[in-house]
């Protein structure tokens, strides 16, 4: 397979930003992103993007310059920024474009996210009987977990203190006041086991991601990062996920991201041990802990250990969620899978400054989940 | 003509090539994805798999609250011996009382599966 390259990454401001809407957010990741690469939105072939609620990214040409490429809708959840760039590495890959763009972005008012039970094929009872909310999901899946493999509440509020103290080192972070896992733990209980402070937050913001044929990264010389596998999946039969109103068949249901990453990882002919810096989808802190097993990390049970020696702080053997992840960056929907990707693509050139992985980071991995059983997974070197 | 009583019950449906349950029923078997699903009643005792307890009110809408308004209550899956864990609402007195896969009864289908525990269901009944 042809080689394709990441050769440029922009950002938004994330977090509450009044009086600007989502889609001067996604601009303002597309600037930040064509900056980066060296070029201009005339040089860009193909483009893909989406949001969960802020619009169609292909009314963004008024604002970019009407060159008339074609620039496809994403739609996908959580993984709207994944799906995005998959379609951009495939354009690549196929010898449609030499230089394709995916962006993200989202703006939610406080309190987002209301399902609406007929949207997800269910009968109105649900809602009635208070069962659309979101986080319920969350608080049975890791209680289930912490019972079978022997977690304790502590380590929920211990990953939930990393990411703010992430955040507190990242400037571009929506929270950047460092909570105590004391305080964290001592929160409003939203659904057992897990308090207000262990989940992200509905949020604002915007990204961008540039990648380019070998050919074209060597034109535009720079400091391109190889993206040496990429992979999409929805869930099979059997998994669990929010609002079912059943788990079909027996035994431990099987995770969509576990066959996504190991899709990532088979691609690049690499292996969860080989990558210095991981970002992971951390809707709640009791998501991190299950992704870091499912995606191949560790396995299931062993990741209070690590959590506790500190392996996946920055400076650990395997950081995760440098940047301070959803939990304080807050979710924008749309936005959220290629913030990862510029997390990693910063720590790879060695740009991330006082969050930096030390001892020159190669080798990283980015993750998103989404409802209902969506992920994409990348694996990224230099 | 009387009332009659009905034991509530849980209408699902079962595939005739590969025994996969489905709830709700759907015509279509998500295991083998043949067109060979048949109405079938659910088992009305289980155990919990999991459960967490809804801490805050609901949105309202869509959410109704009770007459005396919310007070928390637990929601989880009940795994039936069909190979089917079903999400319900749990009726119990204590919520400790749902662990380690605690044995529970169905009380009711609408507006969704509501199960109850053993010490529960003695009050109820």
């Amino acid at each position: 397979m042809s080689t394709v390259s990441i050769v440029g990454a922009g950002l938004s401001k994330f977090g509450r930003q009044p009086g600007k809407s989502g889609r001067q957010l996604a601009l303002d990741a597309i600037a930040s992103a064509l900056t980066d690469a060296g070029i201009a939105w005339t040089d860009v072939q193909v483009a893909f993007g989406g949001s969960d609620g802020s619009g169609l990214a292909d009314t963004l040409v008024s604002e970019l310059g009407l060159t008339g490429i074609p620039f496809t809708n994403v739609k996908n959840g959580c993984a709207t920024g994944g799906s995005a760039l998959v379609s951009a590495v495939n354009a690549i890959r196929s010898g449609a474009a030499d230089i394709a763009l995916a962006v993200g972005f989202d703006k939610h008012p406080r309190g987002a996210f209301d399902p609406a039970p007929e949207d997800w094929g269910l009968p109105v009872g649900y809602g009635e009987a208070g069962l659309m909310v979101t986080t319920q999901f969350f608080g049975i899946k890791i209680a289930r977990y912490m019972r079978e493999h022997a977690i304790s509440a502590p380590t929920l509020a211990a990953v939930a203190e990393k990411a703010y103290r992430n955040g507190s080192l990242n400037p571009n972070a929506w929270r950047r006041e460092p909570i105590s896992a004391e305080e964290i733990a001592a929160a409003d209980m939203v659904n057992d086991p897990l308090t207000r402070y262990m989940f992200c937050s509905p949020g604002e913001g915007g990204a961008a991601v540039v990648v380019a044929s070998e050919a074209a990264a060597r034109r535009l010389g720079g400091r391109p990062v190889q993206l040496r596998g990429i992979s999409a999946g929805t869930r099979r039969f059997g998994s669990f996920e929010v609002f079912g109103p059943s788990i079909q068949g027996r035994g431990t249901p099987p995770s969509v991201s576990t066959s996504t990453a190991a899709a990532a990882f088979e691609q690049a002919g690499l292996g969860p041990s080989d990558v210095d810096v991981a970002q992971l989808q951390d809707t709640e802190s009791g998501a991190e802990i299950m992704h870091m097993a499912e995606c191949g990390f560790c396995e299931h049970g062993e990741q209070e250990k690590l959590i506790v020696a500190g392996e996946t702080e920055i400076g650990g053997r395997i950081p995760i969620n440098t940047d301070g992840g959803c939990i304080a960056n807050g979710e924008p929907i749309g936005a959220s899978g290629l913030r990862q990707i510029h997390e990693i693509v910063t720590q790879l050139r060695g740009e991330a400054g006082a969050r930096q992985v030390p001892g020159h980071p190669r080798i990283g991995f980015t993750h998103v989940y989404g409802a209902p059983g969506i992920s994409a997974c990348t694996v990224l070197s230099v | 003509m009387g009332e009659t009583h009905i034991a509530p019950a849980l209408g699902a449906s079962r595939c005739s090539h590969c025994s996969t349950v489905a709830f709700p029923a759907t015509s279509l078997c998500s295991q083998c994805s043949r067109p060979a699903m048949s109405p079938f009643t659910l088992s009305t005792r289980g155990t919990v798999w999991a459960y967490t307890v809804q801490r805050f009110a609901p949105k309202s809408p869509p959410y109704v609250p009770p007459p005396n308004g919310f007070t928390p209550f637990a929601v989880g899956y009940v795994e039936l011996p069909e190979g089917i864990k079903i999400e319900a609402v749990l009726e119990c007195h204590d919520f400790d009382e749902l662990d380690d896969g605690a044995p529970v009864t169905l009380i009711a289908t609408a507006p969704v599966p509501r199960f109850a525990t053993d010490a529960c269901l003695k009050e109820i009944r």
